[in-house]
């Protein structure tokens, strides 16, 4: 299916709720401190942007690398927790510990420790991001079906034979429907971050705007934030029709493929 | 050769669960020359499969002995080739690749073994599939795959599991014929599964009865048909309507008794 095939209802419930945010305000239901116009919006991004794009980017570069961290060491923690049962015991109630962990919560502590820097950014949004990771590769890892084992065993093969030519390929279906969600925890993860203490980000321009009760500033950080997530999935599916071409050829036999 | 391809002695298996003991095989002794082809049949959960994977060492036995070409079994044996009930085919492979897996495991030098590919996907009727993935191909088609990857390596033994289980009678007469010419060419030792008793009468040499659990070898039954069988004429031969009923009062009595 193409893009325009595939992407223009979205874009059409986008403009249409675009359309309604326009009209509600050209109304004047609502005050504009509340709710500012698109127009205003725009303008406010479009009157600065210097300090948009700078800190569109700190937190992008905040998010991705916490993303890429949080998958490299999902994807570790998965590998070493199916080699062993116990390990996997030891490690699964550490890993839930530090997911059920409110991050808002501990976020101050890592500023205690890493300073104001790009240090606790990162790490409350790998502490966001991994959790998924973990959780579909252990599954994907689990998931190969026990006859192609000994199969494989009749064939001779050595451990990382059957690791990198079974196991592994059969569980990144699994682990790419994990670092789809990791890609959108890693947004907040980040802005989480900056949030507690930041002097760039896109937290720091909301904080900031939301101090000076300055709306069309806060909306147009909150869209740029949005956007980001939306970019950063998408990338990842990108990758997965990539890397997974027998998958995704699989999938568009079904009946509904959304974005 | 000297002694059997496989030699099953005095064998019995227990799978032992949380919630309970299962004898699935007791007192079961077998003994396949070379170059046989043997079909085992028997009621579902008689422990068909279990007497497979104690071939090949899959599965080791509570006591008895295994022996594979004259070899005692302990632990999983390479030289076989096992074709399992479900096709087992990597979904992210093409047919020859899926075939070429074999190769990739063992070691085998790259240019005979696609050559020895392309020989099996010509033999099995796959040209012009094998840059398939799984997904693109009918049922018979991967049972097809399945049947080269496991005769790559020109196995002294083969071992299959209901291969065609799945099949429609159709596709799955014409795998019969298909496997019965293969086996001809190759001469390799055949031990096949099969709920088809027709299937079994068809293609084997002997076929092995198993009782219901705990399973145990109920009799054996020689096929005297000619080496050369022509299905349809096969199917309408005395020999065959003898063996076939003879196996169906073996199986049948045997349920009775339980
Ligand atoms: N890993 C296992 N753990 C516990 N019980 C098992 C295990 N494998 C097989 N069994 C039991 O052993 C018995 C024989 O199983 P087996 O798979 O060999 O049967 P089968 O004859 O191949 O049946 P079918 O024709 O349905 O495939 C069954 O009762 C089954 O429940
Ligand atoms: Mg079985």
């Amino acid at each position: 299916m193409g893009f325009t095939e595939r992407a223009w209802r979205p874009i059409a419930l986008l403009v249409v709720l675009f359309l309604a945010w326009w009209a509600v305000t050209a109304a004047e239901l609502i005050e504009p401190y509340l709710v500012p116009s698109p127009g205003d919006t725009f303008d406010a991004i479009a009157s600065r942007p210097d300090y948009f794009w700078e800190h569109t980017w700190a937190t992008t570069y905040e998010t991705l690398l916490g993303f890429v961290i949080a998958a490299a060491v999902g994807v570790f923690a998965a590998v070493v927790m199916v080699q062993s049962a116990t390990v996997e015991k030891t490690l699964y109630p550490l890993l839930l510990f530090a997911q059920v962990i409110p991050k808002i919560a501990i976020a101050p502590l890592f500023v205690v420790w890493l300073g104001f820097g790009i240090g606790p950014k990162i790490v409350v949004a790998v502490l966001m991001a991994f959790f998924p990771v973990v959780i579909s590769m252990v599954t994907g890892l689990k998931s190969v079906d026990p006859e192609m084992l000994q199969l494989s065993a009749t064939m001779g093969a050595k451990p990382g034979q059957t690791f990198w030519k079974i196991r592994f390929p059969a569980s990144l279906p699994h682990l790419f429907s994990g670092l789809k969600v990791a890609a959108t925890m890693a947004v907040t993860g980040a802005v989480v971050g900056e949030f507690v203490g930041a002097d760039a980000g896109l937290g720091f321009v909301i904080l900031q705007a939301n101090g000076n009760l300055d709306t069309p500033v806060l909306f147009a950080g909150l869209l740029i934030m949005s956007l980001l997530g939306v970019l950063l999935f998408v990338l990842v599916e990108w990758l997965e029709h990539l890397v997974l071409p027998w998958h995704a050829s699989r999938r568009t036999e079904g009946v509904t493929t959304t974005l | 050769m000297t002694g059997y391809a496989v030699e099953i002695e005095d064998v019995a298996v227990r799978f032992r669960t949380k919630k309970r003991d299962v004898t699935a095989l007791r007192d079961v002794t077998m003994r396949v020359d070379p170059g046989e082809f043997v079909a085992i049949v028997g009621p579902s959960g008689c422990g068909k499969s279990t007497l497979l994977k104690l071939s090949s060492g899959l599965l080791a036995p509570s006591s008895g002995s295994v022996k594979l070409l004259g070899e005692s079994v302990s632990g999983p044996r390479k030289d076989v080739g096992y074709v399992f009930q479900k096709a087992a085919l990597l979904e992210w492979r093409t047919a020859r690749k899926n075939i070429l897996l074999q190769a990739e495991m063992r070691g085998m030098p790259a240019k005979e073994a696609r050559a020895r590919a392309d020989e099996l996907i010509e033999m099995t009727g796959l040209t012009g599939f094998e840059d398939a993935y799984p997904h693109e191909l009918s049922g018979g088609m991967q049972q097809r795959v399945a049947l080269c990857r496991a005769l790559l390596h020109r196995p002294p033994v083969l071992l299959m599991d209901e291969p065609f289980g799945a099949l429609d009678a159709l596709t799955r007469e014409q795998m019969n014929v298909e496997l019965r010419r293969i086996w001809q060419e190759t001469k390799t030792t055949v031990l096949l599964v099969t709920h088809s008793i027709a299937e079994a009468v068809y293609l084997a040499d002997r076929v092995v009865m198993i009782t219901a659990r705990p399973g145990t070898v109920a009799g054996v039954i020689e096929v005297n048909l000619p080496v050369e069988r022509d299905y349809g004429k096969t199917m309408s031969e005395p020999e065959f309507a003898k063996a076939t009923r003879h196996i169906r009062d073996h199986l049948g009595a045997a349920a009775v008794a339980e």
